[in-house]
């Protein structure tokens, strides 16, 4: 039979390493091809991963919050009788194995007298484990039943392995105790949970100990509350979380190099606005926001102004034929852009329903990777912040990007009246190699138009 | 709004009842004459007549099945057990009969019937006279099992029993009809079925009680406050259905729960909202579900024995502290 290897897989066009958040599957068990094995943390999202081939899943090299390079071997599928030990003992152990001391039998290949396809056993021969519970107290169930959880052999460096003291560690340290929520936590900050010093009962790892991982680098004097303005630490180094270390990473890739420009333009949105609330208030019809009509806006000019949906490449320019937006949408830790494919087929409601699903996926980080990549043109609205107007940076290989501000209520000129209106700014930042100030302002103006008169996003 | 004991807001319920729809009838032991050993059947023989306030034998399985043959021919009986404990001498009746009724006979019959009366631990009632009746009820497909903690819940979900189309078990407490509260007088003020609500708000904790050991519990929340803990707490009312939504959402706010109950833990209520509370609601929680239950042994008669048995504030506020984190100051 054949032997797989599974490999961390490249999730996104930016990932170089991932992290195994957690394993579905466990040494030992019989996984068929697309299964999901595992959960790996990318710069943007957590992804699930699939197996490319049936077997039993002999073992596992990274363990659980263990990072490892993009390609390098995470895993071994095969039967039991294949022989998988040279496969494993070529492999790198992973990128930053905290907690993990490279031990006799932390050693991929030293698997001695243990074949590796034997799944890890709770380990019943420790006569530790064999104690009789004690006599159930007539003072409650609770005590009743903790004894019988406490039945079960205790895992880890009472049993009896080779040398002890070496033996044990790689055993205590292979499983990190921490609370569902803690380790929730820690995923969505992309916090190690090996290098986080546990408070709770036996050295569980619980939601306060990640926090406190992620604000302060030691721990600041409790005593020092009483005048939080000058006596507590003069600054704090917060690690880059994933999102912010791509952004780090990607942004100068865009700014330096892209010769951006910027056009601006104000848009009067009480037409908009008026329609929005009519079909709001249709029953059973789904909710409809200012970015959804700005999503359709853009996908109906974009196809009119291919030349702003188009990519450079340096001999030549790919021009896009369908619209594949980039919906910016800002968590606590940075900025992610999931994509809305082909919003030029869309109904503006099916917008509405598949973007606040994007963006509920997005803040839960449960995105595909393929909902991560290839955005064609991107819009970033930061109307909720009640921020008038700004400019974004263009994330290449994209050619543009629309900057939404908010709708506000201003005085405006009606003739010779002055009354109140409502107004938005739309800024397009445009890559200068790919197209020149009027193709960004007839797009604008079309986009403009789509909103000024908006029931042609209905048609 | 009036300001009465629950006893008199069970009083109240049965009253508006038994006028609101004449096939409404009451049937128990010393129900009638004795008006009721607890008293909630107060003045009904007396309103209503000896045809719908029915005295009968020491007879549990006769009245009660009396009750059911009653409600499949279209009356809506209320039985009272004197104490629930003695609902165990009915309880062919209830389980067999009651509650599988309508499916067995593909519909054909519904038994719309109340049984109620108190049950729980009380005042040195002793072993066979303090326990804490509903799990014998609850597991049963086909009742519904009520556990009302104020005078406002002993009316409006009585009355939503008796409007019911399905058997209810409606379990009280001997240590609760004295207290007081407000009601409200609008015979048409139900509370529904199958809705727990939040009896205080907080932020570090959700502890679900109900009945005594819900005031127990607000207790502890208040002392625990000083130390900085704020305990949200959750009375289910209804035991089943379970409104387990409502306590979900506490979970997810609170990330921690402690559960109370009065009877032996051991496949107690506490062992089954724990269990939904982590299929639900697993990654919310930062700490164990803990459970505080009464020990696994027969109800003492001496009183201090007695007060060892069922959970105290300080074993509440010990567990609550412990998922918590929280070191004893």
């Amino acid at each position: 039979m054949a032997v797989t290897k599974v490999v961390m897989p490249k999730l996104s066009e930016a990932m170089d390493t991932g992290k195994v958040i957690k394993w579905l599957k466990k040494e030992g068990d019989r996984v068929q091809g697309g299964d999901i094995l595992a959960e790996i943390e990318t710069d943007k999202a957590d992804v699930e991963m699939e197996a490319f081939g049936a077997g039993v899943l002999r073992k596992i090299l990274v363990g659980a919050g263990d990072r490892a390079p993009v390609g390098s071997l995470i895993a071994v599928i095969a039967e039991p009788n294949d022989d998988i030990a040279s496969l494993i003992s070529g492999a790198a152990p992973p990128a930053s194995a905290v907690g993990k001391p490279a031990g006799p039998t932390s050693a991929p290949g030293a698997t001695s007298d243990r074949p590796t396809s034997v799944p890890p056993q709770p380990r019943s021969e420790d006569p530790a484990a064999r104690q009789p519970a004690p006599a159930k107290s007539p003072d409650g169930p609770g005590a009743g039943s903790r004894t019988e959880t406490r039945r079960e052999p205790a895992p880890g460096p009472s049993a009896p392995v080779m040398a002890p003291v070496a033996a044990a560690a790689p055993l205590a340290g292979g499983r990190v105790k921490a609370s569902p929520l803690a380790k929730k936590v820690a995923a969505q900050r992309g916090v190690d949970l090996k290098v986080v010093q546990g408070s709770g009962p036996g050295g569980r790892i619980i939601r306060r100990d990640v926090e406190a991982a992620t604000t302060a680098p030691a721990a600041a004097p409790a005593v020092a509350r009483a005048l939080p303005g000058v006596t507590g630490p003069e600054y704090e180094d917060r690690p880059l979380t994933q999102i912010r270390a791509t952004i780090a990473k990607r942004m100068p890739l865009s700014k330096a190099p892209v010769p951006h420009f910027y056009v601006t333009s104000e848009v009067a949105m009480d037409r908009a606005w008026a329609l929005r609330e009519e079909l709001n208030a249709l029953d059973g019809a789904p909710k409809i926001s200012v970015n959804d009509l700005v999503i359709r806006a853009c996908a109906l000019a974009l196809l009119q102004h291919p030349e702003v949906n188009a990519s450079f490449q340096g001999d030549s320019v790919r021009v896009w034929h369908r619209a594949h937006i980039g919906i910016a949408v800002a968590l606590e830790e940075g900025l992610i852009t999931p994509v809305l494919r082909d919003c030029q087929a869309k109904s503006l409601g099916q917008i509405a329903v598949e973007s606040r699903d994007l963006a509920e996926r997005t803040r839960a980080r449960k995105l595909k990777a393929h909902e991560l990549s290839g955005a064609t043109f991107s819009i970033s609205n930061l109307g909720m912040f009640d921020v008038a107007e700004f400019s974004a940076i263009i994330n290449p290989p994209e050619g543009a990007i629309l900057a939404v501000g908010s709708v506000r209520r201003v005085p405006v000129a009606d003739g010779d009246e002055v009354t109140v209106g409502r107004r938005m700014m739309l800024t397009i930042s445009c890559d200068h190699r790919v197209m020149d100030g009027a193709m960004g302002a007839r797009f604008l103006q079309t986009v403009k138009r789509y909103l000024e008169e908006p029931l042609r996003l209905l048609v | 709004m009036a300001v009465m004991t629950y006893r008199e807001a069970l009083n109240l319920a049965l009253r508006e009842e038994m006028k609101r729809d004449p096939r409404v009838f009451v049937i128990g032991e010393e129900v009638g004459l004795y008006e009721g050993a607890y008293k909630v059947t107060q003045g009904l023989l007396k309103e209503f007549g000896p045809k719908r306030v029915v005295d009968t034998p020491i007879a549990e399985s006769g009245f009660t099945g009396v009750g059911i043959g009653a409600a499949m021919v279209g009356l809506r009986p209320v039985v009272e057990m004197m104490t629930f404990n003695f609902a165990l001498l009915a309880l062919d009746q209830i389980v067999n009969s009651a509650a599988k009724m309508h499916y067995m006979s593909g519909g054909q019959y519904n038994v719309p019937i109340v049984i109620r009366g108190p049950g729980g631990p009380a005042h040195q009632l002793a072993a066979q006279h303090s326990q804490s009746m509903e799990v014998y009820f609850y597991h049963v497909p086909g009742l519904k099992v009520v556990r009302p903690s104020t005078p406002m819940d002993a009316k409006g979900l009585l009355k939503a029993a008796i409007r019911d189309d399905n058997p209810v078990v409606f379990i009280e407490s001997e240590t609760l009809y004295a207290v007081k509260g407000e009601v409200p007088e609008d015979p048409d003020f139900v509370i529904p079925l199958g809705e727990a609500i939040v009896r205080r708000e907080g932020r570090d904790v959700t502890v679900v009680a109900y009945m005594g050991m819900m005031y127990r519990a607000l207790e502890a929340a208040e002392e625990l406050e000083k130390e900085g803990i704020s305990v949200e707490i959750v009375d289910p009312r209804t035991l089943r259905p379970m409104d387990a939504g409502t306590i979900i959402g506490s979970v997810r706010k609170t990330h921690r729960a402690v559960v109370v109950e009065a009877g032996a833990g051991f496949a107690g209520m506490g062992s089954e909202i724990a269990a939904f509370i982590m299929e639900q609601a697993f990654d919310d929680l930062d700490a164990p579900v803990e459970r505080v239950t009464g020990a696994n042994a027969p109800m003492p008669y001496a009183r201090g024995l007695e007060r060892a048995k069922t959970p105290s504030k300080e074993r509440i506020m010990e567990a609550i502290r412990r998922v918590c984190y929280a070191e004893r100051s």
